[in-house]
Parts: C-alpha cells; structure tokens; sequence
C-alpha cells in the first residue's frame, strides 16, 4: 500500500545540493538561483502524486490527523522543498540553508511525506505518524524530526517566527531566505497581522509567505465563520507584494517565487487558491476532512485516484 | 540599607556591556524601552535593536525565530503583558521549542504603584512556572540584577527575568558571588526561616532585625532562582529551624511559595506561613501604601514568624503528649 518512491529523484537531489553546496560559485550572493536547478514539471507532478498518496496512508494508518489543509498544500510544499529552496536533507542544520515555516502545523503530514521524499529520514517513519514515542508528532516538533525548521501548532505564530529568522539572516548579512506558509482560518488570528505589519517595517526581502487559500475552516467556510476577503488587498495594504496564483499549478506556483526572489526590501506574499482535500474527489471542498482521517475502505479508494498525476487547474 | 538603582535599570546596564562583549547579543522590545531600560542598548547598537511595536505576541515569535538563527535574544516589556499577553505564543515558540530566548519582564508586582491593577503584574511567576524549560530568576537589586542578566546571555535555554520599578534597597556588595540555583543564606537562626525574592527581601532582612530585637533568631534565605529551586536549602531550614516563611510579591497561588511548600511537602513538612498577595487584584497607590495595604511589610512577616513559630511549638507539644 506504500506510495512509489521517488528514490532515483532523491539521490539526484543529494547530488545536486552537495555539488551547490561545495561549490562556492553556486551559492555565491550574486549569483544565487533558486533553489535546485531544472527540475521538470512533469516531474514535480509525480512527486506531488507520491506526496499526496502518503498523505492518505499516514493519516488512514494513525487514524487522525488533517488530510483536507495538507492535500491543499502539496503543491506549495512540493514546489518549496523540490524546486525553490536551498537546503541539503543530508545537513538539515547547514546554517545558509533556506528556511520553511509550516505556520499551520495541522498539515504536518504534507509536510513530513515531502521531507521523506526530499531524503530527511526514511519513508518508513511515514507509518508512525501520531504513535506513541514517534518522530512524527501530531504537529511538527523541530526537535524530532529532521527538516522541521520549528515547532508550530497553535495556530498564527510561525509567520512571527519567520520574520524573526529574516532579521538574522539580515543581521548575518546572509542571502538565505525564509518561506512561511500560513492558513486561511490562521488568517483570523491576531497574530498575523502583527507580523505582517513588522516584516514591511522592517524591509524584509528575505521573506516569502504563502496563504493556503482553500477557503474552509474547521467550522465551515471562511465565508460564513470569518471573512477574510479581500485578502490580498488586506496584504498589499500592509506593505507586502501580493502574488495571486492557483496553488495547484506549478508553473504559476514557480512564477511567483521567482518572482518574490526579485523584490528587494519588500516581503512578498503568494496568495495561492487551493482546494481543500485536491485530488480526492470525495475529500475535495468538505469541512470534515480537515481533521477527519480516511477510513480503509476511503484509503483504498483514495488511492484508486491517485494513480495518475494531476495537472493544476483545478482551483476555484 | 542603603537605596540604589531598580533592578531594571541594572538590566539595562548590563545589556549594554554584553552587546560591547558579545555581538550576538540581540534585544527586542515592545513600545517600553523607555521604562525597560532597553532603550540604552537601542542607542549604543540600533542595528541589534528591534521595536514590534505594541504587539508582544509578534516580538515573542521574532525573538524564537532570531533565537533559532543562532542569536542570543532578550525580549523586554511589562510583565502584565509578557507573560501575559503572550502566554501561548511562550509556550510554544520559547519553552517547547526550547529557544534561547531571555524574557525580561519590568513593572512586575503590586510596587508599579498608581498605574493600578490593570498593569500590575502578581501572577506571572505562576504562568512562567508551568512551562517546563524555563529558568526564572528573581533579583532583590541591582548587584542580583546585573548577576542575573549575565547568566542569562551565558546559559543556553529560556530564562525568565523578574524585575521591578521602584529603586531597590542595596543588599549585595558588588562582585558578589552569586549560583544559579542556589539560595543565599543572609542572616543565619534556630527559630525560623524566612524565604524571600526580590523586593521582598530587603522587608525579610528588616523584618529579621525587628525579629532579633524581640529575641527570635531567623534564617534569611534569597531564593532569587525559583527555577530550578533550591530543594536542599528548602530542605536544610526545614530541618534546621523547623519553621518557615516565604515572602514574595506576588499571588500566593502558583508563586515562590508554593514552589517551596512543593518541596517541603515531598521532603520535610514543617509549619510554613505565606506572605503573599490573597486571591485579589492589585489597585492604584503609591508602592509603599500597596505594600501595607496588602500585606507585604516586615512587620507582616514577622507576624507570620511568630505564627510559624507557635505552630512549631504546638506540634512539638502535642508530639510529646503534653
């Protein structure tokens, strides 16, 4: 029932980060490029295909967890860890390396079937998710799982905590960058906006945020418990550069970290449409997936789907 | 016993020699430099200075973030609002993360005086308790003060800094010799122990003096590390004197006193009497008034030695069938 690995791509991956790593040109300041270098979009589909099966399967195995907000993000998370960031899972502490904040900790499990993936630890721990004495806590601890940057759970602090590592990174006179990917109903929280207003005061180039705009909520739609819109003008009117993409289609995913790289002294934020449960069509868009588990019969049939890669179109 | 500095100006002292030491010393605060004193490192380094604003939610998630990058982070504003406006955002970005984030929260206690009870801060040691990790400090003036902000740049962990507003009494002679952890015995006696923190202990000591006046002879214990707490000099007075009492300026629930009622307890129980704040809220008046108001004097500590005293006798009494 395990999902394909994308092992050949993994070792790749090593080869690739090492050769950057080693080699000072490739992450020398001013020529520093996003990321791993010319990975193909066929290719991040498969592994967003991969990413998506090991989400059914963890969460189907522990029984709980929060497979609607992490089937939303896989193209987020994908993108980030395969294509954007600079980051070497054989050294998860190497200082230069570019940092990821899962500011809405309940996708914890979209998180972990990527870092296994990109080599962090072994695909197997995936089956551990929620058990007892598991690396692979509930929400992510970076102090058990390598590749958990920090420790996030209760909901609209990681934005804060990000902009805290672009200040050092500042500080440091660092070019490593920092990626946060928030929540829509995080979005309430108080807290965000604190940290929105704090990362324009204080030029944050350095800082990406990405909104998971899957539009639900625990108890229901953002629409009927707690408007957000219109929430890209809500950022721009902060200071940040907004970015509006569907957060299922690579290319537009691709586009618009490149182009937040571009902007100079001002943090940018990727509003990225999504659908809450994609690529399941009886999870897609219904509010109890977001902390329900599959049962066999649904992992089964979950992954029935998921034989194919998708193509992103299909955002709201 | 001579008055000098608050402890929180000898905070902010401090701060500027280990930014002079230390280039990775950075400090936050929020929109209170002026009164945390944090503002003398914001004029010597402005680049290792950074203001959130009136949002101590937003700074604690920042000095998590700066701390996990590596930087020695001190966070500063009033303690009414940090711990607690910000007690989740501590809880999950400091002490289960285990940053390397020095809390150091001014204006603690009922001696903010005529700002009333909206900024007094006598619940704080009990939030900070609770969350595992943390090592709180209590300084009782500047010479603690300047001791405790030296260990909490050199000791790797979440720490939490109690300091006051008015200027405290001078106790300590510079270069004292200070142990994280470890009491300091300042006045030595059969009769009774008095275990105090802060601004409490300056009224201990008078109390005590009062105490030897009227022919009692007490221990004086300076429990400025009340994480982790001193469990053998809790232990020893216990033993030793047989009767204790532990005054503090904060609630009585979830403070010194019941971290030290804790140990007693498990170890060595013994009559032990509270000077604390009662289940109430602070109100506006000058520090002296509010001390005496509430409770807080070295006359209400020696009545409580006494009260100790006599339950010691009692149970002694009772012990020997008479």
């Amino acid at each position: 029932m395990r999902a394909q690995s994308s092992a050949a791509f993994r070792a790749v991956c090593a080869k690739r980060l090492v050769k950057r790593k080693n080699g000072s040109a490739d992450i020398d300041k001013n020529k520093r490029t996003s990321g791993l270098p010319s990975v193909s979009i066929d290719e991040l589909e498969r592994i967003a295909l991969t990413v998506r099966r090991h989400i059914i399967v963890m969460t189907g195995k522990a029984g709980s967890g929060h497979p609607g907000g992490s089937l939303s993000a896989v193209e987020i998370v994908t993108s980030l860890l395969f294509a954007v960031m600079r980051h070497d899972p054989t050294d998860p502490r190497w200082p230069a390396r570019d940092r990821l904040v899962l500011s809405k900790g309940h996708a914890a499990p979209v998180l972990y079937a990527a870092l296994a993936e990109a080599g962090y630890f072994p695909v197997e721990w995936l089956e551990s998710l929620r058990k007892l004495g598991s690396p692979l806590q509930g929400h992510p601890d970076m102090h058990r799982t390598p590749g958990v940057e920090m420790s996030t759970g209760s909901l609209g602090q990681g934005l804060s905590m990000a902009v805290g590592m672009a200040l050092a990174g500042m500080l440091d006179k660092s070019d490593y960058r920092v990626f946060a990917i928030i929540g829509d109903g995080e979005s309430d929280e108080g807290q965000i906006w604190e940290a929105a207003m704090a990362a324009a005061h204080y030029r944050l180039g350095n800082l990406v945020a990405v909104l998971d705009y899957n539009g639900l909520q625990i108890d229901g739609p953002n629409k009927q418990v707690m408007s957000i819109e219109p929430v890209a003008d809500k950022w721009r009117s902060f200071g940040w550069h907004v970015v509006e993409v569907d957060g299922h289609d690579f290319r537009q995913l691709l586009d618009a970290f490149a182009q937040a790289e571009s902007k100079k002294g001002q943090p940018t934020m990727i509003v990225a449409r999504t659908v809450k449960g994609k690529g399941v069509s009886f999870m897609e868009n219904v509010v109890d997936f977001h902390g329900k588990a599959p049962t066999v019969e649904q992992v089964e049939s979950a992954l029935r789907e998921l034989s194919s890669p998708i193509t992103g179109n299909g955002a709201r | 016993m001579k008055q000098g500095m608050a402890t929180r100006e000898a905070y902010g002292h401090t701060l500027v020699a280990l930014g002079r030491e230390n280039p990775n010393i950075v400090v936050l605060d929020a929109d209170l430099s002026k009164s945390t004193m944090t503002k003398l490192f914001a004029e010597e380094f402005p680049d290792r200075f950074f203001d959130a604003g009136v949002a101590e939610q937003n700074m604690v998630g920042m000095a998590a973030g700066l701390a996990s990058c590596g930087k020695i982070v001190f966070a500063s504003s009033f303690a009414v609002f940090l711990p607690g406006r910000c007690f989740d955002q501590l809880r999950m970005s400091v002490a289960y993360s285990q940053m390397n984030v020095k809390v150091a929260a001014s204006h603690s206690g009922l001696t903010v005086g005529e700002d009333g009870a909206s900024h007094q801060s006598i619940e704080d040691l009990a939030l900070i308790r609770s969350l595992p990790g943390f090592r709180i400090i209590v300084p009782a003036d500047e010479v603690a003060s300047a001791w405790a902000t030296r260990t909490a740049a050199s000791v790797v962990g979440p720490m939490y800094l109690r300091l006051g507003r008015p200027k405290s009494l001078i106790v300590y002679e510079n270069g004292h010799d200070f142990v994280l952890g470890k009491a300091v015995r300042l006045l030595d006696g059969d009769d009774a122990t008095i275990i105090a923190n802060g601004r409490m202990l300056a009224e201990a000591l008078q109390a005590a003096a009062i105490c030897r006046d009227k022919g009692i002879a007490v221990r004086v214990l300076d429990m400025h590390t009340v994480e982790p707490l001193d469990r053998e000099a809790v232990k020893d007075a216990a033993m030793e004197t047989g009767a204790v009492v532990v005054a503090e300026e904060h609630l009585l629930n979830g403070g010194t006193g019941s971290a030290v009622a804790l140990v007693l307890a498990e170890e060595y129980p013994v009559p032990i009497e509270f000077v604390a704040i009662k289940q109430a809220f602070g109100q506006s008046g000058d520090p002296a008034s509010l001390l005496k108001a509430y409770g807080l004097t070295a006359d209400d500590i020696v009545a409580a030695v006494e009260k100790a005293i006599a339950r010691k006798r009692q149970i002694v009494s009772v012990r020997r069938g008479s």
